[in-house]
């Protein structure tokens, strides 16, 4: 009892093994930072196209461009899982789907509803500007 | 801020490899968290086969035995073996559970055990349970009551209201799922953990409990309840099939709907 403060503290992360919840959860948080990211980006392009017709043409060379392209889809994965997580957690805040099978089929169906919006939303993108 | 290394003290070393039992026909390997108090040395991770055709079914059967024939030194908590006292408490396999209702043969390879998760650790497989205790303690687990009753009285409740308490009564405090939270594990000090905010609502959730009220002032904090971000770690680890997450959720709707 001596040395209490010498105790070492047990192994937590390290050890504990990610569970589908769990991986969820975490993947709502890190598509929230890369949501605040895809905002800026977001005001500079409507600064870009207030600023007058050469400034908009590199903001749009730059989103057009293979980075560009990369970013975007980040952007549209990000805010199609967010949003639907979002509503996931506003059932929960009613008190709902709190039962395990419920909630690790409300996961699943976040991921797969997302990757679904995203596909939607690129095939759309790209036939409006006419890439495919 | 969260730290999410482990201190250097904490670090974990490769450790002994125990002689493996002669002529066993089916062997497991448990891989066990050791540490030392007296040594000064960082905890270590003990290496030990056991003859599954002489050990019972359960991860606590096996880790009695290896104490009994093996290795006298290995220190656990253990009591009633049957689910029901929470002693035995720790992380096997990744996931926090009682090692006596958990079967050796769930596990597929060999047998990781550790303390529960993000715990001071006073000796092997015992974690100090002291803070946990004092935060349960807080919540005042009993009930509170105003009115007076005779002491040759019950004060009765409808079928109904006490439906209300299952999922909640049975909760044995193994603290499984409080140290398998992440946001506690980050804010040990102030967030209060799933287990003793399922204690809180049980007795939030008691028709005769008259302090419901006081309760959720008391718990009207933005460490105490609300770092809760349904990452859902308690429920899915609960040995007893409890619901910390879904108590959770209905204090922070009590708290919403007393607003008006």
């Amino acid at each position: 009892m001596a040395d209490a403060r010498n105790r070492p503290l047990s192994p937590h992360l390290q050890v504990y093994r990610p569970q589908i919840t769990s991986v969820l959860s975490i993947t709502h948080r890190a598509t929230g930072i890369v949501l605040s990211l895809g905002s800026v980006f977001l005001v500079l392009w409507l600064l870009a196209a207030a600023a007058g017709p050469r400034s908009f043409e590199i903001a749009q060379d730059c989103a057009g461009s293979w980075l560009g392209y990369a970013f975007l889809f980040c952007f549209s994965v990000a805010l199609f899982y967010h949003l639907l997580n979002g509503i996931r957690h506003l059932f929960w805040d009613t008190g709902h789907g709190f039962e395990l099978a419920t909630a690790t089929r409300t996961g699943w169906a976040v991921v797969i509803g997302a990757v679904m919006l995203t596909a939607v939303a690129w095939i759309l993108g790209l036939r409006i500007v006419g890439g495919l | 801020m969260a730290e999410f290394r482990l201190p250097k003290n904490s670090r974990i070393k490769p450790g002994k490899s125990h002689k493996p039992p002669e002529g066993a026909r089916r062997k497991t390997t448990f891989k066990v968290y050791r540490y030392d108090p007296d040594s000064g040395e960082n905890p270590q991770m003990d290496t030990y086969e056991v003859d599954r055709d002489r050990c019972g079914p359960m991860v606590l059967d096996a880790l009695i035995k290896i104490k009994n024939e093996t290795d006298p030194t290995l220190a656990f908590r253990r009591s009633c073996r049957e689910g029901i006292c929470g002693s035995c408490a720790m992380n096997i396999d990744g996931t926090n559970t009682l090692a006596c209702t958990k079967p050796i043969d769930d596990v597929k390879g060999e047998v990781k055990i550790y303390p529960l998760p993000h715990m001071e650790v006073v000796r092997d497989l015992i974690p100090d349970l002291t803070h946990a205790y004092e935060q349960l303690a807080s919540v005042k687990p009993w009930m509170r009551t105003e009115t007076p009753v005779s002491p040759t009285q019950e004060r009765l409740q409808s079928p109904e209201d006490r439906a209300k308490l299952d999922g909640l009564y049975e909760c044995i405090l193994c603290f499984c799922c409080t140290t398998s939270c992440p946001s506690y594990w980050w804010n040990p000090e102030r967030y209060l953990g799933p287990a003793t905010l399922l204690q809180a609502y049980r007795w939030i959730a008691d028709s005769r409990d008259e302090a419901t009220n006081e309760r959720l002032d008391e718990l009207e904090d933005p460490f105490k309840l609300y770092r809760c971000h349904t990452i859902m770690n308690c429920t899915k680890t609960c040995p007893k099939h409890l619901n910390p997450a879904k108590a959770i959720a209905e204090t922070k709707k009590l708290m919403v709907e007393r607003q008006g």
